[in-house]
């Protein structure tokens, strides 16, 4: 075991990890910030993404040591201390982005990270860049309106609510 | 103006709070004091004989605290299956005996053989590596077909085949039906394969068992749509628990689709372990255990035939199909092909006569149970390229040849033993018809052929049966259990209420819909109403949910006990006003006396059923609770229909969904934002089973699509926005909410509407192709149209 620190949400965490722990299982078992979910074991869900250094990642393919001394950001640390939803969750709520929930904290990530580099993506942009994200309540139609509504585009003309 | 509360609005879920925040609480989130892991050793073979199973060394590994084999299952229950089919023949079905953990013999990739239990999860699966084990490898039956013939190796020995049922539907009309088709102006034949799938629901499957020493009480959190069921299935026919030493919760479920209706071995196991070691233990399944040991989909091999006479009128249908039900009899497996499927063959139109058959196979192969729908997309897709196959034949419009044959009179018994209640085919096609454009087809076909693509149209119905399900028919049908639902409503003293449901909501958004209905009923606010569901120690005895039931048995139920709640406030409020109660009117969250300015709020009057102080004890007890269970009187028959236009690039032979539209008729709605993405999501997963998934098995039994990057999950970019509408609505005659069921639709109306597409595409491509099996992937569609 080894001791591994990095900043989560911008609070300094620490914890134990064997050199084979995933980032994925350190945050959600050792720091329990079980907001990061696993949905697969081969890197294709992306119901584990967060942002180390600012870049989004999938937590599974990363070694909870590799992020030692990182900026790591999680679904828990998006709203405000209050509760009160960022633009991208709250265009989640509004536009019924999710059902079940359990791919939406990695929805929610990847989804500020796209829009962090293309603050207005089309919606062929928005699918591809999703491209990493599996869904399987939504169909990813409220999905995409939702991020094209947190964008700022008017996204009334799309098939209904 | 779209109302903002009660039912018909949209008011924003009020679950996404915690979802969108990561404070969810999902099983896997779930850890206990002292908790242990369990690993499950199993079979990488799809049939042998366990000649030897050595744990000696793996029991001295770092953590172990116990290995278990079938051994310390010897006089433990088997996993029960709750369906029992009648045969043709007035036999019933084969079923054979299905262990915790296997028994002498693994019968399937994924099988278990070994649960290692140990301090840590990583412990328990090194220590798992270690387990010396020698199978003696037997032949794999895979091939549905060739499993039933002569001589064919068994998958279970003592069973006198591979043959599970042989069944006829309905067997008296089989004469009548070969006259008919003896007599057919035209028949058109198909035959064609509902690709095996796997629902994947995005969440794995977890279970935790727990064991409480001071009360000697049993619980287990599980990812579950029917913690009652499982509580029922587990205690009484597993491990012998009766049910007030049980609890089953189901908190926070990443979705199921229908694989998560079943009991499964490992949720057995963690509560059997869990109390042999007097300890927690915890499975969390990964992804590539969830491929082999999650219950699939669909599966069938079938032909099927329509008789026509010379104007064109369905005068017969008769189908047969090979259904797969893998190793084992799952939980529901035996119902999905007969009566969610045989009952369904008339589907929107009139035909006269129809004869259903259907051979149930094992195979070793993972159970195959219900997936989102059930039965009836498997009966939807072969009836709707049947038709569609004819309407080419025939050289007619393929909408034009459906709305000559559709059912136009209600109720209407079909000659597969439902009667639809209400419906209107005609309007949901009419609103098809406007919402996908259809007179604009020709253009874009014209704009597709320009840039050297394809481009065709599909147009389909459905009728699908849901809110399952009358008890007392289902019984006669072989059902084991009831398939009512019940819903305690407790009115807190300040005024504000908890309904309790036996329904479960995995996605579903019950916590924000049936505050909804209740809210208005009474003419409250619906922050005043709490949802509690997913915990059999407070909630009544419930059926769950699946087959689109939730509100249309559950929400009934839910009415009732409402009904009940609401006929005794009447009675306290008028001792309060001391008017008759028939003079009592309940309207805006107050009571008032018809024809007076006397009114007394909803508030003072719950508060009265507590503080009884001014009350008519004489006539009733304090308190201001109820509880109902309701038992439908029939099913619910939603039903629409849908189109699709594809482009198809002849090159590569890819196929790409340009436009989707569905006109559906779910009878009343209480949330649109909900249904509408409950049509969404099943949509994609149709689209999904018609272009990309397929659980595909070589002839040893490895499953060859075991992972998400071998079993094609539908993404963002393979999938359009959708047009849906559900304007059209024949309310059910028969709920009191006149609701029908939306969780299914999408999955049963999607798959024919592209594959119609497809075919079209292909056609005026010139290409004399009249079908082609799903997933129609580049690589078949290529194939086919360079063959």
């Amino acid at each position: 075991m080894t001791k591994v620190s990095m900043t989560v949400n911008g609070k300094p965490a620490s914890g134990e990890a064997e050199g084979r722990t995933l980032l994925s299982s350190f945050l959600r078992e050792e720091l329990e910030l079980t907001g990061t979910h696993v949905g697969c074991d081969t890197s294709q869900c992306g119901a584990c993404v967060v942002h180390v250094n600012g870049v989004a990642v999938k937590s599974c393919t990363m070694l909870a040591i590799e992020a030692e001394g990182a900026e790591v950001a999680t679904i828990e640390g998006q709203a405000a201390a209050d509760g009160t939803l960022n633009t991208v969750q709250q265009a989640f709520q509004d536009h019924h982005g999710l059902q079940c929930g359990f791919c939406t904290p990695g929805m929610v990530m990847s989804a500020t990270a796209l829009l962090k580099d293309n603050p207005k993506p089309s919606e062929q942009e928005i699918r591809e860049y999703l491209e990493g994200n599996l869904c399987r309540c939504t169909g990813y139609h409220n999905i995409v309106k939702a991020i094209m509504a947190a964008s700022g585009q008017d996204v009334s003309a799309i098939a209904a609510e | 103006m779209p109302k903002d509360s009660g039912i018909g609005a949209s008011p924003k879920r009020r679950e996404d709070q915690r979802f969108l925040t990561g404070n969810g609480n999902y099983t896997d989130d779930i850890n206990l004091r002292g908790q242990a892991y369990v690993h499950f050793l199993r079979s990488d073979v799809a049939h042998g004989r366990i000649t030897s199973i050595d744990t000696t060394a793996a029991s001295a590994m770092p953590g172990v605290v116990r290995i278990f084999t079938g051994d310390d299952f010897e006089g433990v229950g088997g996993i029960p299956c709750g369906w029992q089919i009648t045969d043709k023949h007035g036999e019933v079905m084969q079923e054979p005996a299905h262990p915790v953990l296997a028994q002498g013999k693994v019968r399937y990739v994924g099988d278990a053989i070994a649960a290692v239990v140990a301090e840590t999860a990583d412990q328990a699966r090194d220590a798992a590596e270690a387990i010396e084990l020698d199978i003696e490898e037997l032949p794999a039956v895979i091939n549905m077909k060739e499993a039933v013939k002569e001589g064919a190796t068994k998958v279970h020995d003592d069973l006198t085949s591979n043959l599970c049922y042989d069944w006829g539907f309905v067997e008296e009309n089989k004469p009548a039906v070969e006259e008919a088709f003896a007599n057919a102006a035209h028949v058109t034949t198909l035959e064609l394969v509902n690709n095996r799938l796997i629902a994947n629901p995005m969440e794995p499957r977890v279970a935790v068992g727990d064991f409480n020493r001071s009360t000697g009480d049993s619980t287990l959190y599980t990812t579950s749509q029917n913690p009652h069921v499982i509580r029922l299935l587990m205690g009484a026919f597993v491990l012998g628990i009766p049910e007030h030493k049980l609890r089953v919760i189901a908190p926070d479920v990443g979705g199921g689709f229908g694989t998560k209706i079943f009991h499964y071995a490992e949720e057995a196991f963690c509560t059997f372990a869990a109390k042999a070691l007097n300890r927690a233990v915890k499975w969390t399944s990964s992804r590539s255990e969830a491929f082999i040991t999650d219950a699939h989909g669909r599966d069938h091999v079938s032909t099927i035939q329509l008789a026509l006479d010379a104007d064109n009128n369905f005068t017969a249908l008769r189908t047969d199909t090979y259904a797969n039900m893998g190793a084992y009899l799952s939980t529901f497996a035996p119902s999905v092909p007969t009566w969610l499927h045989g009952t369904l063959m008339a589907g929107n139109y009139k035909t006269p006569l129809i004869y259903v058959n259907v051979k149930a196979v094992f195979t070793n192969t993972v159970p195959v149970d219900a997936y989102r729908g059930a039965g009836r997309p498997e009966a939807t897709y072969q009836l709707e390229r049947v038709v569609d196959k004819a309407a080419r034949e025939l050289g007619v419009d393929p909408i034009a040849l459906r709305r000559q044959n559709f059912i136009t009179e209600f109720p209407y018994a079909t000659p597969v033993a439902v009667e639809y209640d209400t419906g209107d085919y005609n309007a949901t096609m009419d609103k098809l018809e406007e919402i996908a454009d259809l007179k604009g087809f020709a253009a874009r076909r014209a704009a597709s052929e320009a840039k050297g693509k394809g481009r065709g149209l599909g147009v389909n119905c459905y009728i699908e049966a849901c809110g399952i399900a009358p008890s007392n028919l289902v019984g006669q049908l072989g059902a084991r259990a009831g398939l009512y639902e019940s819903a305690t409503v407790r009115v807190n003293a300040t005024g504000g209420l908890v309904v309790m449901t036996g329904s479960h909501s995995h996605g579903q958004g019950h916590e924000t819909s049936f505050p909804q209905v209740i809210a208005d009923m009474i003419g409250i606010d619906e922050s005043m109403v709490e949802i509690v569901h997913g915990d059999t120690a407070n909630t009544p005895m419930g059926m769950g949910t699946y087959g689109s039931r939730s509100l249309a048995v559950g929400g009934s139920a839910m009415v009732r006990a409402t009904e009940k709640i609401i006929a005794k406030a009447k009675k306290i409020a008028a001792h309060l006003m001391e008017a008759a109660e028939a003079d009592i009117e309940l309207k805006d969250g107050a009571f008032s006396v018809a024809g007076t300015d006397k009114s007394v709020a909803w508030g003072d009057v719950t508060l009265a059923a507590y503080v009884p102080h001014n009350y008519p004890l004489e006539d009733i007890e304090p308190g201001l609770e109820e509880t109902a269970f309701y038992d439908p009187a029939n099913f619910t028959y939603p039903s629409g229909a849908y189109a699709c236009e594809v482009e198809l690039d002849p090159e590569t032979g890819k196929v790409s969904i340009e436009r989707f539209a569905a006109a559906d008729d779910f009878g009343n709605i209480v949330n649109p934002m909900i249904v509408d993405g409950q049509v969404h999501g099943g949509i994609g997963q149709g689209i999904g089973q018609a272009l990309l998934e397929a659980a595909i098995y070589n002839e040893d039994g490895q499953l060859l699509s075991a992972s998400y990057m071998d079993y094609a999950m539908p993404r963002a970019d393979d999938l359009p926005f959708y047009q849906v509408d559900h304007s059209c609505q024949t309310p059910c005659t028969h709920n009191p909410l006149g609701v029908k069921g939306c969780g299914e639709a999408g999955a049963i109306g999607s798959p024919p509407a592209v594959v119609n597409a497809v075919v079209d595409a292909l056609q005026s491509m010139g290409k004399d192709i009249t079908h082609v099996d799903m997933p129609l992937s580049p690589a078949r569609v290529w194939t086919a149209m360079n063959e």
